[in-house]
């Protein structure tokens, strides 16, 4: 069967699980899923930093995998689940571990790239445990790479990273 | 920074693709993992009329192991390449230069082969390895060996109505041994100069990028000393290499005597 060519002047209808609740918007082709949540559905917890795939900020986990926002369609994500730092308390172990370990080691100064490596580390750590690995420390560096972050100087990131993946 | 607008349809196959390219011709462009076109539709360097979107066909996100090679097609992400237990080993070496585990989970293999950067690590492994690209359109099949596919600076031998609908890696023969080195200004970025190196019983093979315009290899005859020396020079100075914004000609050619030797020791030690 084939599927239907979505015109580039139409909204189109985005069906997703976002964060655990059922959620539609309209979407053209072309909005950018990291639009999409922003100004589309209003979660705003996803930040937009480059718009090309390189600072991290817009990481999002769709179908549980971590994925740039800004590199992927709203229409893409239609009948998928796409996981936020707004994901509630209580769905997401990992994730809560993480929210609490970068509070304690104050991880955060302006907060803009926090969102993206909370997601990209829960979904990294997440596999490390499946396969019963314990990361050491250049190997957290070498995950949070992928990230832009210019208040911290990334070491209370690294160590309240390892602290969740050490826990 | 917001792409152009464009039409947008999902294809679950390599036939489905093929029949929307024959009817869309050079407007409609291929979306796969989306981590080179997406970034290319946002800054507007292109500007298709349509995307066919490949990234959820299942046909085409198979693994195929063969006696000889491994077939990986158009929607297997380099995440799913890198966790498959047959993955080449040279692309096991190469994985962990390549961008960051966030674009890998969506990148795809196909679509690094298909974008062509002549610093990208995917390009240089297929001419290293002498693989295989998989070209289908509404006309039929065809098959293109990696050295005849890069044919310029983001530029193959595809034409306008075909996709990549697989690419193939030769599987390693006892004996065979590889090494791979890579610099480039932080981890993850695009490679100043990244070397593959292949130790068979034909002797040893050298493949080259972020030097030219595509990835180049070449066999040379001595494994180590001062030939080795002279052979890379020579090799450095073959290609056409020029100063540019990142680096200056003088120091990839640097790069390569350097990483070749790397890549080459890597790959002795295990032999």
């Amino acid at each position: 069967m084939s599927h239907p060519v979505l015109g580039r002047d139409a909204l189109h209808t985005v069906h997703l699980t976002l964060n655990g609740r059922e959620r539609r918007g309209q979407a053209q082709p072309r909005l950018l899923l990291s639009d999409f949540l922003r100004h589309e559905l209003g979660a705003t917890g996803t930040h937009v930093g480059c718009e090309h795939g390189v600072c991290g900020a817009c990481t999002v986990r769709i179908d549980g995998v971590a994925a740039r926002a800004c590199l992927t369609l709203a229409v893409q994500v239609d009948g998928r689940r796409v996981d936020t730092v707004e994901a509630p308390q209580g769905e997401h172990p990992l994730l809560d571990a993480l929210r609490a370990a970068f509070k304690r080691h104050h991880a955060l100064q302006c907060g803009f790239c926090t969102a993206g490596i909370l997601m990209s580390s829960a979904d990294w750590l997440q596999r490390q445990q499946a396969a019963g690995q314990r990361p050491d420390e250049g190997e957290v560096r070498d995950m949070l790479s992928g990230h832009l972050c210019r208040c911290t100087g990334y070491t209370p990131i690294v160590n309240a990273v390892m602290e969740v993946a050490c826990a | 920074m917001k792409p152009a607008m464009f039409d947008y349809v999902r294809a679950d196959s390599a036939e489905q693709a093929a029949s929307l390219l024959q009817r869309h011709g050079e407007g409609a462009r291929i979306l796969a993992g989306g981590q080179s076109l997406m970034a290319v539709l946002n800054m507007r360097l292109a500007q298709p009329a349509l995307l066919i979107d490949i990234s959820r066909s299942t046909e085409l996100a198979a693994i195929v192991v063969k006696p000889d090679s491994v077939r990986v097609g158009a929607a297997v992400t380099q995440a799913q390449l890198q966790a498959h237990p047959e993955v080449p080993p040279l692309l096991a070496l190469a994985f962990p230069f390549i961008s960051h585990f966030q674009i890998r989970n969506r990148g795809t293999v196909c679509g690094s082969i298909a974008h062509a950067d002549p610093s990208a690590e995917l390009p240089l492994c297929l001419v290293a390895l002498k693989g295989t690209v998989h070209l289908r359109s509404a006309r039929g099949a065809r098959q293109v060996p990696a050295h005849d596919f890069f044919t310029g600076l983001l530029s193959t031998a595809r034409r306008a109505d075909e996709l990549i609908e697989a690419v193939s890696f030769p599987r390693p023969v006892p004996g065979e041994s590889f090494g791979f080195a890579e610099h480039s200004r932080r981890h993850g970025d695009f490679a100043l100069c990244a070397v593959a190196a292949v130790i068979s019983a034909h002797g040893l093979r050298v493949a080259v990028g972020g030097l030219g315009d595509r990835p180049h290899a070449c066999e040379l005859p001595s494994l180590s000393g001062a030939a080795l020396d002279e052979e890379l020079n020579e090799l450095a100075w073959s290609l056409d290499v020029r100063d540019d914004p990142h680096t200056s000609a003088a120091t990839r050619r640097h790069l390569l005597r350097h990483l070749a030797r790397q890549a080459i020791q890597q790959a002795r030690r295990q032999t």
